[in-house]
This record gives C-alpha cells, sequence and structure tokens, in this order.
C-alpha cells in the first residue's frame, strides 16, 4: 500500500463523489482492518478521542449495528439517535436537530434518511464529515464498498471486464445504484435485471445493460448480487403493484438451484440482506457455498472502519 | 556556512558485523524455545527478517519465529500528525501469550513508535516480557521512558537529521546514513 494517502472527499456522500483511488484506498485500509477483527483483541484505539452520532430517521439494523460496531472497534464514542420517539415528530427541521447535536462536541456524523440528497444539503450546513448510510432510493455508499470488496476477495483484485449482474427489485434500490457506479469504476461490465416495471428507463444512460431475462443473465454473468423485493416500497397492505404476484415474480427471477445449475461456470452470489427466503432466492442458494452473503456482513465492519479511520484522519 | 555533507555512520563491513553481534547477543540471552522476534513494520521488520536468518544459522535446531506487527492504529498522533498516515500489513501468524517477545526497530528516536508498538503486541496476547532490540540509538531524543536492551550502534544527532538504514534488498547495500534534513 502506497504511503500517506487521504480521500479526496470530506465526506461520504454517495460513490459518485469518490475516485476510483479513493475505492482502493477504503479496501487496502479494510484489508488491514480484517485482519484486526480476526485478532484476539478486536479493537484499536485510533478514534478514541472522538465522538460519532449515529443519527437515523429510517429503519435499520444491519446497518446500524455495523456502523456502531465500527465505531466501537475504533474506540470512538458513540451516540445514537433514531427519529421514532425524537423532536423530529415535533416539527424541528433537520438542521437544527444536526446542530443540536453537534453543540454537543460531536466529531462525525453517520445518517441515514428516507430523502435523498438529505446529506448534500446537509454537507452545506454543518463543518463535521458525514457518512451516508443511506438516503432513501438513491445511494448506499458503504453497502456498495463492502460489496466490492467481497467481490473482490471472491473473484480477484482486478475486476476489470468481470460481468457483474445486479438483479431484482433496481427501482426502489439504494443498493443499486452505489453498486453499479462502484463497479464501473472499478472496470466491471455491469448488468441489470428485473422486470420492466421495477427498472428505471433511464438507466442505459449510465452505460449499463439492461436485461428481463434471468436465464440468460445467469449465462452471461460472473456474479450476481441478488435484491431484496421491498415490500415496504410497494404499496400500502402488503400488496404488490409492480407486478402481478410474488408467486409470478419467484418463477421469472426467483434465484434457485436448477437456474444456477444451467451457468457454465460457478457464479458468486451475493446479497445484501434482509433475504426473502423463497422469493427472490432460495434458501438452498443462500446457504450454498457460491453465496458469500456472511463474508459480505464481515467485511461491513471493516470497510466502515476504514471509512471511519479515513475520514477521521482527514480532519486531523 | 559550510552545508554539511551527509555522512555514512556505519559502512557495509560494519554493518555485517553488527547484525552479526547483535545475533549472538540474543542468543546469550534467549535459546528461542519459549522466545519469538517480533519486527516493528515498516522497517523494523526487515532487521527482525535479517536476524531471524542469522539464528537460524546459529541454531539449526531452534524454530526461530518472525511476527511483522503494524502499529499504525495504535499510534498517539493519529489526528495531529502532518501527514495522513497510512497502515501496513500486519503478519502475525502466532499468539505471544505466555512467551518472550523481542521487539525489532531500526531506529529508537522519541520512542513513541516502540510505545505504540507495546500496545498493538497486547492485541495479540499477554507475553511474559518484552525486550527491545534496535539496529540504532539516537540518545538524548527520547519523549517517553522506554529503553533498548540491544543496540547496534549510539548515534548521538540534532533533532533535525535524520538516520537513514539502506538494506541490500532495496538500495543494493546495507548501509546506515545520517541526513542533514528529513528527506520529503
Amino acid at each position: 500500500m502506497s504511503e500517506n494517502q487521504t480521500l479526496s472527499s470530506p465526506h461520504l456522500l454517495g460513490i459518485r463523489g469518490l475516485s476510483r483511488e479513493d475505492i482502493d484506498l477504503i479496501h487496502a485500509t479494510a484489508t488491514e482492518f480484517k485482519d484486526v477483527l480476526n485478532r484476539p483483541i478486536k479493537k484499536v484505539p485510533s478514534l478514541r478521542d472522538f465522538t460519532v452520532a449515529n443519527l437515523f430517521f429510517e429503519n435499520s439494523t444491519r446497518t446500524r449495528l455495523s456502523f456502531e460496531l465500527a465505531e466501537k472497534r475504533l474506540s470512538a464514542d458513540v451516540v445514537n439517535f433514531s427519529a421514532a420517539g425524537s423532536s423530529v415528530k415535533k416539527g424541528e427541521t433537520l438542521v437544527d436537530t444536526v446542530n443540536n447535536i453537534l453543540a454537543m462536541k460531536v466529531d462525525m456524523v453517520v445518517m441515514r434518511h428516507p430523502h435523498p440528497g438529505a446529506h448534500q444539503f446537509l454537507a452545506s450546513k454543518i463543518d463535521v464529515p458525514i457518512v451516508n448510510a443511506g438516503d432513501g432510493t438513491h445511494e448506499h455508499p458503504t453497502q456498495a464498498l463492502l460489496d466490492t470488496f467481497s467481490l473482490r476477495e471472491s473473484l480477484g483484485q482486478d475486476l476489470t471486464g468481470k460481468n457483474i449482474a445486479i438483479v431484482g427489485d433496481i427501482q426502489h434500490s439504494r443498493v443499486a445504484l452505489s453498486n453499479l457506479l462502484a463497479l464501473q469504476r472499478l472496470g466491471a461490465n455491469v448488468r441489470v435485471c428485473g422486470p420492466e416495471t421495477l427498472v428505471p428507463r433511464h438507466l442505459r444512460e449510465l452505460g449499463v445493460e439492461v436485461s428481463h431475462d434471468l436465464d440468460e443473465t445467469v449465462q452471461w454473468a460472473d456474479a450476481l448480487n441478488m435484491l431484496r423485493i421491498q415490500m415496504e416500497r410497494q404499496g400500502p397492505d402488503d400488496s404488490v403493484r409492480f407486478f402481478p404476484s410474488l408467486r409470478e415474480y419467484t418463477m421469472r427471477f426467483g434465484l434457485t438451484m436448477e437456474r444456477l445449475e444451467q451457468a457454465s461456470r460457478p457464479l458468486t452470489i451475493m446479497h445484501p440482506g434482509p433475504i426473502n427466503r423463497g422469493v427472490e432466492i432460495t434458501s438452498e442458494v443462500a446457504d450454498s457455498e457460491h453465496a458469500i452473503i456472511l463474508d459480505q456482513v464481515e467485511n461491513g465492519v471493516a470497510v466502515r472502519m476504514a471509512v471511519l479511520y479515513l475520514l477521521a484522519q482527514r480532519r486531523g | 556556512m559550510l552545508e554539511m555533507q551527509n555522512q555514512v555512520l556505519i559502512p557495509p563491513p560494519q554493518f555485517a558485523l553488527i547484525l552479526d553481534r547483535l545475533a549472538h547477543q540474543l542468543i546469550e540471552h534467549h535459546d528461542f524455545s519459549e522466545t519469538d522476534l517480533v519486527g516493528l513494520q515498516p522497517r523494523g521488520s526487515r532487521l527482525a527478517e535479517r536476524l531471524t536468518a542469522r539464528l537460524k544459522e546459529l541454531l539449526p535446531e531452534a524454530n526461530v519465529r518472525c511476527g511483522k506487527l503494524d502499529a499504525t492504529f495504535f499510534r498517539d498522533d493519529f489526528r495531529t500528525h502532518a501527514k495522513p498516515l497510512s497502515p501496513n500489513v500486519n503478519d502475525m501468524e502466532f499468539d505471544v501469550e505466555g512467551r518472550h517477545v523481542v521487539l525489532v526497530d531500526d531506529v529508537l528516536f522519541t520512542g513513541r513508535t516502540i510505545r505504540a508498538g507495546l500496545d498493538a503486541l497486547l492485541a495479540h496476547g499477554r507475553p511474559n516480557s518484552v525486550a527491545l532490540a534496535v539496529l540504532i540509538d539516537r540518545r538524548f531524543s527520547r519523549e517517553l521512558p522506554i529503553e533498548p536492551n540491544y543496540i547496534g550502534k549510539h548515534i548521538d544527532s540534532i533533532g533535525a537529521q535524520h538516520v537513514k538504514v539502506e538494506w541490500a534488498e532495496e538500495h543494493g547495500v546495507d548501509q546506515v546514513i545520517l541526513l542533514n534534513e528529513k528527506p520529503q
């Protein structure tokens, strides 16, 4: 690893603001943190004089836990905030909420927010580093960084020319956009595959292939990133609005062992979680040796440690 | 004022003698059945590798183990250091629980790297004892109460000067140079 590098941006708002060198630096740093996480004592004192606020204006389990663990493994002090039961419900604005928290001497903000661009807006108002932990259906940069980190472990460090397909609900997925941007930065060929109603029309303009045929995509791909069907964004009362029925979705876009076995070579299977077993992916596939789903979760902590470490250092 | 020339502190023949002496001094105190060498990344691990190779020649029966320890995440100047600190590979294939450890670095200056190294070492277990071996001890410049047990050569230098250890593997020749200012 070359010495004394730093990120080009003071915030992590999205993959869009990162260069190839930034992604390589984050991945190289994450490799060292992964080593830390496999030691008898899984903690380093790098951020011991540092306080991080986790502001979750939208629900999260895995991302929030992963960030909190990453912060604690770096010895940072952590405060957590969720919108439910807070003064946000009393009509406080985002900037007021955050400024009140910063007045208590917080050094960094990790935020999830339902509105796309909320982080960009906030970055123009406050002067501490902001990490985007998901903004609506827009971006989820740390997920893309950990997905590409896991892919490089599985397929080799050089992803140039590798065929990666993102399958499922592209329309409602922040993981999809961040992933395809990150994969393109790393030189991979990206394809999205899903029902016509769940693939945004403008997507081809970003230079990705669009397919509506999973069987053909399985033949093409080196790796599949299976996205979750987001029931909560479909419509009220558990109804599905973007396809006739869950059963039909599973028939056409569910990843089964039978489908996988048609591939001419072994595929790497990813899923950002939480899994709807039996909908977008069968249990047999999710638990198979080709699935790196739990590696993704493990790598998530190391990658987030790298992001926090590099952003904290940039201030220093 | 005349500009001072960069000065060769240890030429190659003396360098070889010093490595040999350090290896013999280590054997004097350790039989390496319960002792491991741990080199501090990035530059101390080269010295640790060289010492390990020499020890293996001197003690063919012993299983001399050598780890590489990176203390970047344990430094006390993480947020005040002028340049960003990038980590190096940490390659510790063994735990040091209950072992004797000889920590190895090339140049001992303020002692802060060794302080961070001791913290980093504890993440790999609680050693029974830790000793310190250095090629160069820059005396009178310590900021912490840390002293080496095995010393290649003492050097009296002023703070602005920089001691550079060159290795045959990287620079073509084993030698130590005193530079009048820190290289950029």
